[in-house]
């Protein structure tokens, strides 16, 4: 009987010890007194955003280095759950930051200053570009396209690869007669948000029959799930053509296509082209495709990711105090300056000066409970 | 009519063919286990139970990172949801048992059913419904809300049949020697068949702590431990069903073994309590 | 004396020990009770409330006849193409594991000595407790790419040099499609509906079975006429139980379909089932619109489970003997 009793409570005992032996390991062991690690526990902070999986390597790699410099104060949990869930949680003020490759619509701007009485504002982050890449025996990258060719290849009119016009576009490679496998993205993504703006933006039969948005209804090809999903179809068939972002087509060695932008100039995909993509008149709120860039020498598929935050902070709901949101807009202003420091190594273009610009401004009038409290984070950070 | 030779050779047919299916399902269903092992303990290192997990920059840099947290935060979810399915699968599977004539019965009995046929999804979606949303932030209870509604089912169910082995007999004696029904009930029936309720309660918590679906919309995920233990009641909190999950769609190479490191861990998790439920159930045979 | 004693220790405890306590303790049995059919309803009530803006807009019929899942543009929401990969994948694992099951649990309860069946069913246990999202990742980096060059490319090498015609609805062969999808929930039920069908062999009396050797039977034959006639109410439910299992297993599905949302789906291509398309996008999911129609498919999901278990529970009431208490 009392061997039975122990092996009835054995399992919880088990799990238990178990249980107390991982918080063991997880807790910050260190040398201070208690008094002050109780001080410096009050002190800490946890920030909540979610939202687009395109600049999530930058954005957490940026919640790493921020927390090492505020010396674990400050946790920023960013959770990639793709753009749409992004502005979706956002509205529903489940957390303290969005992050989107598409800016919010005029519908729910409105809604949001309906509602909050403050603006939502846009801020750009970062910079994702696309580049087409495509299977092609014996042909390595620089096969250029213009914006035509890609039209007509993902409507399906140009069906394979030695069609007279990528003959004229590029004359001295020697292309083969095979068809063409059009490859597209299966899944919700912000990098077909791009794609697809960039053909809606030059071509009028693109934008009646298909549009642009996070997932579409292709007339042709195949999906791919997420973009490995696509680069693994393009890896695998001769013939293929598909589009992902520069640095997973950098980081797979991947062969891709330069694009002839609206100024005419053939251009290479590299984050310099595509910051300087951005580098146009900006409007206050940022709120703009530059897909097909009037910069003479931008790289003409790309677009930002932003940012979201309330201007009346104190409407979100998913933040509980002030200083909740001075820690918000501290690592804000600290991600837009310092934090851009992470992004060639991680695959991302720099954001242009024009940018970071808007952002600083946007970010003065961030309030809480009417107190202009990102005018005050912006002076104390400054000031240091 | 057929000869006896003829009908002991279709015997000693059919009895290839058993013999052969069965081998030939079971050699795939090895080779998923077999390869998961193999790979995981492969994956496995120590900073894996020590780090957090981070950017997917630490990983590709080489960086140590680990699922401390999601280990932590995995134990937290997973027993807050017993803590809250047992006394209402108990309830009801007292209900059933201790009561058969009760009018309700038939209605219960069905919807418990019902309800452990449910995707777990929808149950997700339901803890989404009523916990994240007037809270107005993902949580560690919600998750754990999630995955009560997963395991009281079971619990009602295995609660309700463990009572029943109980002879009548033992509650008429209780009952003759003048105790009340519910005295009779926890100090006589309950304890007799203690065997078949914890068995229950494990063969809940093992198939709840292997789900991921319910948790992806309420306990919705952390790359950190939290800051205050708080967080991982009322702050968003990782889970290692989840986050396998993310880890095994992300991009990145590393990031997929630490996928297969996960899956052994949580197998390990799960099949050490399904190995201490029926280790129990053979003692009882019922 | 004995009975004055018994009076002295009942008399003052009668009213508050025994009656109020009894009536306590079943008034918290029954809310505690009540709670889960209270439950069972909010599910009902959250997915029909959530999902009203959606069939409202579509209609019922509309929506689970539409064939436009279209989030992007026209804001367009039809349920069909989740049905239909919902179905097939369900159907076809079934199909696939339905035979094998009832084989291994005829083995296991007639053929196998008993250590062997031991072994044999502990494994099985061991293996129906393995999570969703460990098959899901052994299928991703194993088994779909294992498919992909052994199975799809050569078939569809055929097809292209000998059957172009047949290419559309042979698919790409990316690996992540709906034949994927079905091999792995055929593993996935394939221990679940063994149980059930061992459990209902197991219900068999011994009488049964001596009857028919009494007169001369085979092993097979006894199979045959005396055990399986008599368990096929317990084999059939056991059937549509792992068809409902099948229909709702989400993570492993979600992570071998490869999500393709519009028709047409093809044999190996991707398709997406109802709990694959929830746990895909609703997290992503901006318009209001959008996420209702995720709850309307939520809700379609809720009344399919709830008839197939009703018709489960059916079968076995009207078959068994012992009153239902499969699993």
């Amino acid at each position: 009987m009392q061997k039975r009793n122990l092996r009835n409570v054995l399992p919880f005992m088990v799990i238990l010890l178990s249980m107390a032996v991982l918080s063991a390991c997880g807790g910050r062991s260190g040398s201070e007194t208690s008094e002050e690690r109780r001080a410096a526990r009050a002190q800490r902070v946890d920030i909540l955003g979610a939202g687009a999986t395109f600049p999530a390597p930058l954005v957490t790699a940026m919640a790493d280095e921020y927390r090492q410099a505020t010396n674990g104060r400050i946790t920023i949990n960013y959770q990639s759950i793709g753009s749409g869930g992004g502005i979706r949680q956002f509205i529903e003020q489940t957390i303290m930051f969005g992050m989107s490759e598409a800016f919010l619509s005029d519908e729910v701007m409105a809604d949001i200053e309906a509602k909050t009485g403050g603006k939502a504002f846009n801020m750009p982050i970062t910079l994702a570009d696309v580049v087409p890449t495509y299977n092609l025996p014996g042909i390595t990258k620089g096969l250029v396209f213009n914006s035509e060719i890609l039209v007509d290849i993902y409507l399906g009119k140009i069906t394979r690869w030695n069609d007279a016009k990528i003959k004229a576009l590029n004359p001295d490679v020697n292309l083969p007669n095979i068809p063409i496998t059009v490859v597209h993205r299966s899944d919700g993504s912000g990098t077909t948000n791009i794609w697809t703006s960039y053909l809606t933006r030059v071509s009028d039969e693109w934008k009646n029959r298909v549009g642009m948005g996070t997932s579409v209804n292709w007339p042709v090809g195949v999906g791919g799930n997420g973009n490995e999903g696509v680069a693994g179809v393009v890896i695998n068939t001769p013939g293929a053509i598909g589009y992902n972002s520069l640095s997973y087509a950098l980081l797979n060695n991947m062969s891709f296509g330069y694009v002839k932008n609206a100024a005419g100039n053939i251009i290479e995909p590299t984050y310099a082209a595509t910051t300087e993509a951005a580098n146009i008149e900006l409007p206050a709120d940022t709120r703009i495709l530059f897909t097909n860039t009037p910069a003479p020498n931008g790289y003409p598929i790309a677009g930002f990711a932003w940012m979201l935050v309330y201007q009346n902070l104190e409407k979100n709901n998913a933040i509980s105090n002030q200083s909740e949101a001075e820690e918000l807009i501290e690592f804000l202003v600290w991600s837009i300056t310092e934090g851009q420091e992470l992004s060639e190594g991680l695959g991302f273009a720099r954001l242009p000066d024009a940018a970071i610009e808007r952002n600083i401004e946007m970010i003065k009038q961030l309030k809480w409970n009417g107190e202009l409290i990102g005018t005050k984070v912006l002076d104390r950070v400054l000031s240091l | 009519m057929k000869t006896l030779r003829r009908r002991q050779i279709q015997d000693k047919i059919m009895e290839g063919l058993l013999v052969v299916s069965t081998i030939t399902v079971l050699i795939p269903l090895v080779i998923i286990l077999a390869y998961v092992i193999y790979h995981g303990f492969g994956a496995l290192n120590w900073s894996f139970f020590t780090e957090e997990l981070g950017s997917p920059a630490r990983a590709m840099q080489g960086q140590p990172t680990g699922l401390v947290h999601t280990m932590i935060g995995t134990v937290v979810v997973d027993f807050i949801g017993l803590i809250i399915a047992v006394p209402i699968g108990v309830g009801a599977g007292i209900m059933l048992s201790e009561y058969p004539e009760h009018k309700l019965n038939p209605v219960l009995r069905i919807m418990n059913d019902t309800l452990n046929g449910m995707p777990a999804i929808l149950k997700g979606l339901l803890a989404f419904a009523l916990i994240v949303k007037p809270m107005g932030t993902f949580s560690g209870l919600a998750g754990g809300v999630a995955l009560a509604f997963v395991m009281i089912p079971i619990i009602a169910r295995t609660t309700e049949s463990s009572l029943m082995t109980i002879p009548w007999s033992i509650r008429e004696a209780g009952l003759a020697i003048g105790l009340p029904r519910w005295r009779v009930v926890l100090s006589t029936v309950m304890p007799a068949a203690k065997t078949g309720l914890v068995t229950g309660f494990l063969i809940a918590f093992a198939r709840a702590a292997g789900e991921a679906a319910p948790l992806m919309f309420t306990s919705f995920g952390n790359n950190y431990l939290p800051n205050h233990w708080t967080g991982m009641i009322f702050g968003p909190v990782d889970t290692l069903p989840q986050r396998l999950y993310s880890l095994a769609i992300s991009p990145y190479a590393q990031w997929h073994q630490m996928g297969w490191a996960a899956a052994i861990v949580l197998l390990s998790f799960v099949i050490i309590l399904f190995v201490a439920a029926r280790l129990l159930t053979r003692q009882k045979n019922y | 004396m004995k009975d004055t004693t018994k009076e002295i220790l009942e008399r003052p405890l009668h009213g508050v020990y025994r009656w109020w306590g009894d009536k306590l303790f079943l008034t918290i049995s029954v809310i505690l009770g009540l709670s889960i059919i209270a439950l069972a309803f909010a599910m009902a009530w959250v997915l029909f409330k959530e999902s009203s803006l959606a069939l409202n807009e579509f209609g019922v019929v509309g929506f689970l006849k539409g064939r436009v899942w279209d989030p992007g543009v026209n804001f367009v929401f039809g349920a069909l193409p989740f049905l239909f990969g919902t179905m097939v994948t369900s159907v076809g694992a079934l199909a696939i594991a339905f035979f094998p099951a009832i084989a291994i649990g005829i083995f296991v309860g007639e053929y196998a000595p008993k250590w062997l069946g031991a072994i044999i069913e502990n494994l099985i246990h061991l293996i129906a407790a393995i999570p969703s999202v460990v098959v899901g990742i052994w299928g991703i980096f194993v088994f779909a790419p294992w498919m992909r060059e052994k199975v799809y490319m050569p078939v569809f090498m055929w097809a292209a040099d000998h059957a172009p015609s047949l290419l559309p609805i042979v698919g790409t062969p990316i690996g992540y499609g709906m034949t994927t999808a079905t091999i792995i929930l055929a593993l996935m039920i394939i221990p679940y509906t063994t149980a059930l069908t061992r459990d209902a062999i197991r219900q068999v009396p011994k009488e049964q079975r001596e009857a028919a050797y009494a007169l001369g039977a085979t092993k097979w034959e006894v199979i045959r006429m005396a055990v399986l006639p008599y368990a096929r109410g317990g084999i059939l439910s056991g059937a549509i139980l792992s068809f409902g299992r099948a229909i709702g297993e989400t993570m492993a599905v979600a992570m071998l379909i490869g999500n393709k949302n519009t028709f047409p789906f093809s044999i190996f291509g991707p398709a997406a089932t109802m709990p694959s398309v929830i746990i895909n996008e609703f997290r992503e999911a901006v318009g209001n619109l959008h996420l209702s129609s995720l709850m309307a498919i939520g809700l379609a999901l809720f009344v399919i489970s709830l008839i197939v278990n009703l018709i489960a529970a059916f079968i076995i009431r009207k078959y068994s003997i012992t009153g239902g208490q499969a699993v």
